[in-house]
């Protein structure tokens, strides 16, 4: 691995950038690892990376069925706060809001943390009385999360309608300052080429078809497109598509996957230096330091595995922007993508141990799994090393839909991202 | 200063000139130019920057594909505040019109002298994917440093910052074929199309139809007669200046008009754009197909355009694009645009082809038409920064080098058809060898592509090439793949020595592809370098996914009506305007907006509600409950269906009486309750809550056809049909009763949770009494057109009595006073009945209902959990803030183990306290503790109630 520096960048300018060696090697498949992980998006990507940078499981092989990062880690907008209701969300959200601090350079790659503060707008009283219920939650729990009035959030967002005439007028904001987006393919990409260089191998364009187990109901390894490939212990990391992955283990997983869209317009000057989420009107929105304007839109009211929504998704996203935002009606949507999420039935992820012995599971994630990518990696690693959970992802077993112990925050205040 | 109008020819109107402005310069076209025809006809070859290096561009195409010709159009300020400037939009794009004014875009301080030019400089340092590289250290500078560097750098045009007066419209259309495309092959198949009698839509994304043979005189009569022909039609609808952007599900396709731009500002009447929502049987794509640049150093200086692009100007807008103008081809087309120019004026001096075996009667031609030809030569280089000044060629591109001086070098790269809405639609592509590149294969809807985008056109044969062979190394050159996103051939090959074998992974890393063009002229020759380097072959790297839209299309168009006041019309009861005739001051709840309190004089929120409230505990109130959620249950098995949707028995309510009802989801824990009625043995009025009417008709309407279909049962929603009057106050009695016929009101005849039908006012009602206040109260339903005169009446009525109208905020502090629950406020989709107080509405014996199983969960019932229950502060005249934490030491540090939050909290007039609801773990068991609520600053005390009943705990002034 050669280093990453502003030097090195010079250095190799001299030579027209000869020398730079491959980020990630493509491998084939062994016959058999310690651990295997399923699916390459950011999660499992950075799951087999603290495998072997912390518990030095090296051993380990990432296997996708398409291109590493090009599921929804390749797809979101990258919103990234933890300013989440209950304690069990917000220290799962903020141990990864940590991570976050320092993961360029602890990965070599700059991931273009960018703590440029996500203001979530209040248009109601129902909508202050939840926030204010975040706002003292999160200030006892260690996690900043500070309330606007509405000339402040304009302050803080310039191009922010707060004409008390609009529609949803803006009656003030909860801002986390901390809160903000990354480079989503950066993190994919850095993750993957810190832990092939610690000697795990990741296979693409190879779909996992099986999950072999033994007699005794342990896992044995995983079927794939291009043989079997044998795995003492296997952690499944593939969003959308876990449910069908865990079947193959004979589990049914309480997930539903929809597909979920957003766009961006066409790049302009720097205009909007923040990102802005109202879950009243229904939009989320942030520029890139491109200049597009990155906007994410809602899920399909349909389950589904195409990777494409609906085209009144997109109608009613860009009503809602320009609801808050009317100076952009004259912007223009230069992409649109869809991503599929999956969705448990109390909006929190499934992150620890399933009953099968040898199986982990890391889902759920669904609309908003993005800014949990290096703690959700960190608990995944932590939980298949020690075939126990951490503490704070213990409470995000699977045995909850049982038990009823639910962690709802999407009853709690309807937030999506 | 290369290009100029040519004396004669193309389809402008030279008698009608138009005058404009390009960066304050002043310039003349004609009718039937665009932005980039008029400049180029002026001789202005420059035409913008590009995105990362700021290298000068001129243009490269004359259609949709254009990368660097972007432009800010500004039609100027209509007030304060509103204007019209549009940034990004491509040049050729851009109709001309009297006055227009444009501006280029992304250069400081012009567009000949551009400091951000530097970054073209130091562009060694700056390869793609260059960021993921440095900036890390020290880890400090990123924030400030770093980061806002990079930002500063983003972006093309500017965004508007101003309101828009344009509006848009929306539209919808169904039709038996859609064409889109309407040049020959698109009109050829509208016309087919039509004799079978069906509806045809062909839309075109050009001011005229034609397309290709615009740009192609022989083709103009045969065009002439078949557009006449198509208008003909009576059942053809032609739409041009109209971009099929997006192919969805089930022949559904997304079309954007433009309606106005291409007229003077004071010439636009009516919407700007319509957005047309097409659903159609058939989908006939004929998209065409977009010609290929060459890839080679100094590709991209202005001056070096498409073969296409020279061939258009010349033929369509009588414009030549240099006095001595050469052409590069590897392809038969760049031959034919070559005489065709030539034939046009144009002062064609060579045609450099790499093949040396060409077609004779193309060479013959040529040579006929006094054209130099060099076969089996590639340019390798081009002179001139702002425009060109003459290019060196080689035999092969590494032969010996010989100059050339020209002024424009035009590209013949080949052909791609142009398959995106296919693809859209999942469409699949196969590759086709002498096309060099992907046609449609097997269609996933109803549809079919012809002409040219479904490699069905004759364009002649030629090379498919990554690159132009030349003397250098590819990481020496400037051979630009992605002209507007400053994508060099060099960095893809970096892409692929970093590792990126997936064409998805080259494109990320590189950024090709992902300008505004969305990779229009750069995806094929992105792919054909990325084989050579891979040294696989193009099929075995994938292709880009295409998607939606097809060309940038503005938001306004795509949310059409849904602005300002549509964009969810607010819902207002039939009692609002008198509301707002009585000063109200309103709240916005869920679509409604509700009369938050009816101020008087100068009283501010406090003041008023204190006053509403003791008014209804005194005398009476009256209160706009008509949002409530209202839901008629039809049917012989509605009490059985009732009964397996609520928590409650209702089998055995009878007809005439109220029941309050209690609803949980499936996961067991409360969504919505409120009261309803048994009419008749068959029929319920039911009752939700306001915000939650629509979802509870949504899960009962499941439950029915999914789970019970066996049951005899309609719903109905009702919510709008009745206007509801709530009065209330020891007094309501009094004032209703003289306006009330054919019901005994008496409390005998007429107890608390009834329900009478008869008339009031002389129109019907259903007068239920039941009371959110802890008073004696009526709700008085009529239809809804009676609502307003009904409630003045009640008004007239009860000024003898004091009668006070009320709003929500007092309809809180009174619910709360009694301890009643709102759905959402005091639950929060996590409390169960019990957790809520509420196990006595759970109908224990009932074999089954929504949620039950769920109940049965360990941990529904485990200790620990949050229950809600009453908080009365140590110093009466602290109001908690809703929403606050509570905690049982404040002294502990952080993170805090919090036990619950405040739920509901008012002062009470009535009480002359506060007063407040909170979840607290184990909250029943805390009963007379002190707990503490941690603020900024300070802490406040209070004691926990078991129960949240305040007020009239024994419940007596109800019964009265
Ligand atoms: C449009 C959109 C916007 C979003 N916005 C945000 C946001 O703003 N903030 C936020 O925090 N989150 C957001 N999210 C959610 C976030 O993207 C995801 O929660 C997160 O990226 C999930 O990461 P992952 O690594 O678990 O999944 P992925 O990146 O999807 O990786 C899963 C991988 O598994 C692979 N796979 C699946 N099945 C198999 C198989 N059988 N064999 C092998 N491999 C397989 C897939 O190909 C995929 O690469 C958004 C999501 C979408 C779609």
């Amino acid at each position: 691995m050669m280093r990453f520096s502003g030097l090195n960048l010079i250095a190799q300018a001299f030579s027209g950038h000869q020398a730079w060696p491959e980020q990630w090697p493509d491998k084939a498949p062994k016959a058999s690892y310690d651990v295997i992980i399923v699916g390459a998006g950011g999660h499992g990507l950075g799951a087999a990376y603290y495998l072997a940078a912390k518990y030095g499981i090296t051993n380990v092989a990432v296997i996708e069925k398409g291109w590493l990062g090009g599921g929804n880690t390749g797809r979101n907008t990258t919103i990234i706060r933890s300013n989440y209701l209950y304690d069990e969300s917000a220290h799962l959200y903020d141990h990864a809001v940590k991570l976050w601090d320092g993961l360029s350079q602890e990965l070599n790659y700059n991931v273009m943390y960018s703590k440029r503060g996500v203001l979530m707008l209040a248009h109601n009283v129902h909508d202050i009385q939840s926030f204010k219920r975040h706002i003292h939650a999160n200030r006892l729990n260690g996690v900043d999360n500070e309330w606007l009035s509405p000339e402040e959030c304009q302050a803080y967002c310039p191009p922010l309608d707060i004409s008390p005439n609009a529609r949803h007028p803006v009656l003030g904001g909860a801002l986390q300052r901390r809160g903000g987006t990354a480079r989503h393919d950066s993190v994919a990409w850095g993750y993957a080429r810190k832990a092939t260089a610690l000697g795990v191998d990741i296979i693409q364009n190879c779909a996992v078809t099986g999950i072999r187990r033994g007699a005794d109901g342990a896992v044995l390894g995983v079927e794939t497109e291009r043989g079997f490939i044998g795995a003492k212990k296997i952690g499944v990391s593939a969003a959308g598509n876990t449910s069908v992955v865990m079947n193959m283990a004979g589990l049914e997983f309480p997930l539903e996957s929809y597909p979920l869209q957003a766009l961006v317009s066409e790049p302009v000057k720097p205009i909007f230096p923040c990102v802005v989420m109202s879950n009243t009107v229904h939009a989320y929105i942030s520029q890139s330091d491109k200049g597009e304007l990155v906007i994410g839109a809602g899920t399909d009211q349909y389950t589904s595995y195409s990777q494409r929504g609906a085209f009144h998704i997109i109608e009613h996203t860009l009503a809602a922007i320009c609801e808050i935002f009317p100076i952009f009606t004259r912007m223009r949507m230069l992409r649109t993508w869809g991503g599929i999420v999956d969705v448990t039935p109390d909006r929190s992820p499934i992150l620890g141990k399933t009953p099968v012995p040898g199986l982990y599971a890391n889902c759920g994630w669904g609309t908003g799994g993005f800014k949990a990518t290096p703690g959700a990696a960190d608990l995944l690693a932590h939980t298949i090393a020690h075939d126990a959970p951490h503490a704070i992802n213990a409470p995000f077993n699977l045995d909850r839909f049982r038990n009823g112990r639910m962690i709802d925050e999407a009853a709690a205040a309807a937030v999506a991202h | 200063m290369s290009g100029y109008r040519l004396p004669a020819g193309g389809r402008i109107d030279r008698a009608a000139p138009l005058d404009f402005t390009f960066d304050g310069r002043a310039y003349r076209g004609f009718a039937g130019d665009n932005l980039a025809s008029a400049l180029v006809a002026s001789g202005q070859m420059l035409f913008g920057r590009s995105f990362k290096y700021h290298r000068p561009r001129g243009i490269l195409g004359m259609g949709t594909e254009e990368p660097n010709a972007l432009v800010t159009v500004d039609r100027g300020a209509t007030a304060p505040g509103w204007g019209r400037a549009t940034p990004n939009l491509r040049a050729p794009s851009v109709a001309l019109y009297q006055g227009l004014n444009a501006q280029s875009q992304n250069r400081f301080p012009s567009l000949r002298f551009d400091l951000g030019a530097v970054n073209d400089r130091l562009g060694a340092l700056f390869p793609a994917g260059f960021y993921n590289k440095t900036f890390m250290w020290p880890r400090s500078a990123w924030e400030k440093l770093y980061e806002p560097a990079i930002r500063r750098m983003a972006g093309l045009g500017a965004s508007p910052t101003t309101r828009d007066p344009d509006h848009y419209d929306a539209t919808y259309a169904h039709c038996e074929v859609l064409v889109v495309g309407g040049g020959l092959a698109g009109i050829e198949a509208a016309l087919s199309a039509a004799q079978d009698g069906g509806r045809v839509i062909l839309i075109d994304e050009q001011d005229e139809l034609g397309g290709g043979a615009l740009a192609d005189r022989a083709l103009w009569g045969e065009l002439a007669d078949k557009t006449m022909a198509l208008r003909r039609l009576g059942n053809v609808t032609v739409l041009t200046r109209t971009t099929a952007f997006g192919y969805y599900h089930q022949n559904f396709v997304g079309a954007v008009e433009q309606l106005t731009d291409h007229l003077a500002p004071e010439q636009a009447k009516g919407a700007r754009e319509r957005l047309w929502r097409i659903r159609a049987g058939e989908v006939v794509l004929a998209q065409g197909a977009i010609e290929r640049p060459l890839v080679f150093d100094g590709n991209d200086v202005p001056g070096v355009m498409l073969s296409s692009a020279g061939r258009t100007l010349a033929v369509r807008y009588g414009v030549a694009v240099g006095r001595a103008v050469a052409v590069m081809a590897v392809h038969d087309s760049g031959w034919r645009d070559a005489m065709a120019m030539k034939a046009a004026g144009v002062g064609v001096v060579a045609v450099i082809d790499l093949r040396s075996d060409v077609a004779p009667d193309l060479v013959a031609a040529a040579r006929a038409a006094g054209i130099a030809l060099h076969l089996g030569h590639a340019v390798t280089s081009v002179s001139g920064r702002h425009g060109v000044s003459g290019v060196t060629f080689a035999a092969n591109g590494t032969g010996h080098a010989q100059q050339l001086a020209v002024d424009a070098l035009l590209m013949a790269g080949g052909w791609t058809p142009t398959v995106h809405l296919w693809s859209h639609a999942k469409g699949s592509l196969r590759w086709d060898a002498d096309w060099g590149a992907y046609l449609p294969d097997v269609a996933q809807e109803n549809c079919r592509a012809v002409g040219a985008g479904a490699g069905a056109w004759d364009m002649g044969s030629g090379l498919a090439l990554g690159t132009l062979p030349g003397p250098k190394p590819i990481w020496q050159t400037k051979a630009f793949v992605d002209f507007q996103n400053d994508v060099k051939a060099r960095d893809i090959d970096l892409a692929v020595r970093e590792g990126m074998r997936s064409i998805e992974h080259i494109k990320r890393y590189t950024t090709n592809g992902m300008a505004t063009d969305q990779g229009k002229t750069s995806n094929l020759n992105g792919l054909q370098i990325a084989s050579g380097s891979l040294a696989k072959p193009v099929t075995d790297i994938g292709l880009t996914t295409f998607r939606p839209p097809y060309t940038p299309q503005t938001f306004g168009a795509l949310m059409g009506h849904h602005k300002d006041a549509l964009f969810q019309p607010i819902r207002k009861t039939v009692i609002d305007g008198w509301a707002a005739d009585h000063g109200a001051v309103f709240e916005n709840v869920a679509q409604w907006r509700r009369a938050r309190y009816f101020p008087q004089g100068s009283e501010d929120m406090h003041a008023a509600v204190a006053r509403e409230c003791l008014a209804v505990r005194e005398r009476v109130g009256m209160f706009d409950a008509s949002t409530l959620g209202k839901i008629e249950v039809v049917g012989p098995d509605a009490a059985e269906f009732l009964n397996r949707m609520y928590t409650n028995p209702w089998k055995a309510l009878q007809p005439g009486r109220c029941r309050y009802g209690l609803l949980l989801r499936e996961d067991g824990f409360i969504t919505d309750d409120g009261v309803s009625a048994r009419l008749a043995p068959d029929r319920f009025h039911l009752t939700t809550t306001t915000g939650g009417a629509a979802r509870v008709l949504a899960m009962m309407e499941d439950y029915l056809q999914t789970e019970w279909s066996d049951l005899d049962v309609w719903l109905t929603s009702t919510t709008e049909q009745w206007a509801v009057i709530a009065v209330q106050g020891p007094l309501a009695r009094a004032v209703i009763a003289p306006l009330v016929e054919g019901i005994d009101l008496s409390p005998s005849a007429f107890p608390h949770m009834a329900i009478r039908e008869g008339r009031i006012c002389g129109v019907p009602t259903r007068l239920f009494r039941v009371s959110f206040t802890g008073e004696l109260g009526f709700e008085v339903n009529v239809p809804a057109e009676h609502g307003r005169m009904v409630w003045q009446a009640i008004h007239a009525a009860g000024q003898a009595h004091g009668i006070t109208p009320y709003g929500t905020e007092t309809m809180h502090v009174l619910r709360a006073e009694k301890g009643y629950v709102i759905v959402g406020q005091d639950t929060d989709g996590t409390l169960t009945p019990d957790d809520a107080g509420m196990a006595w509405a759970v109908g224990t014996k009932k074999p089954d209902f929504v949620g039950k199983r769920s109940l049965s969960r360990p941990d529904m019932a485990a200790p620990g959990r949050k229950q809600l229950v009453g908080l009365l502060t140590e110093d009466p005249q602290d109001v908690l803030e809703e929403g606050a934490q509570i905690v049982a030491d404040p002294d502990q540090p952080v993170p805090m183990t919090m036990l619950g939050h405040v739920t509901s909290s008012y002062h009470s007039a009535t009480l002359g306290r506060s007063i407040a609801m909170a979840v607290i773990a184990d909250g029943r068991a805390r009963d007379g503790q002190v707990i503490h609520v941690p603020m900024p600053g300070r802490t406040i005390r209070a004691r926990v109630t078991a129960s949240t009943v305040f007020y009239d705990p024994e419940g007596s002034r109800l019964d009265v």
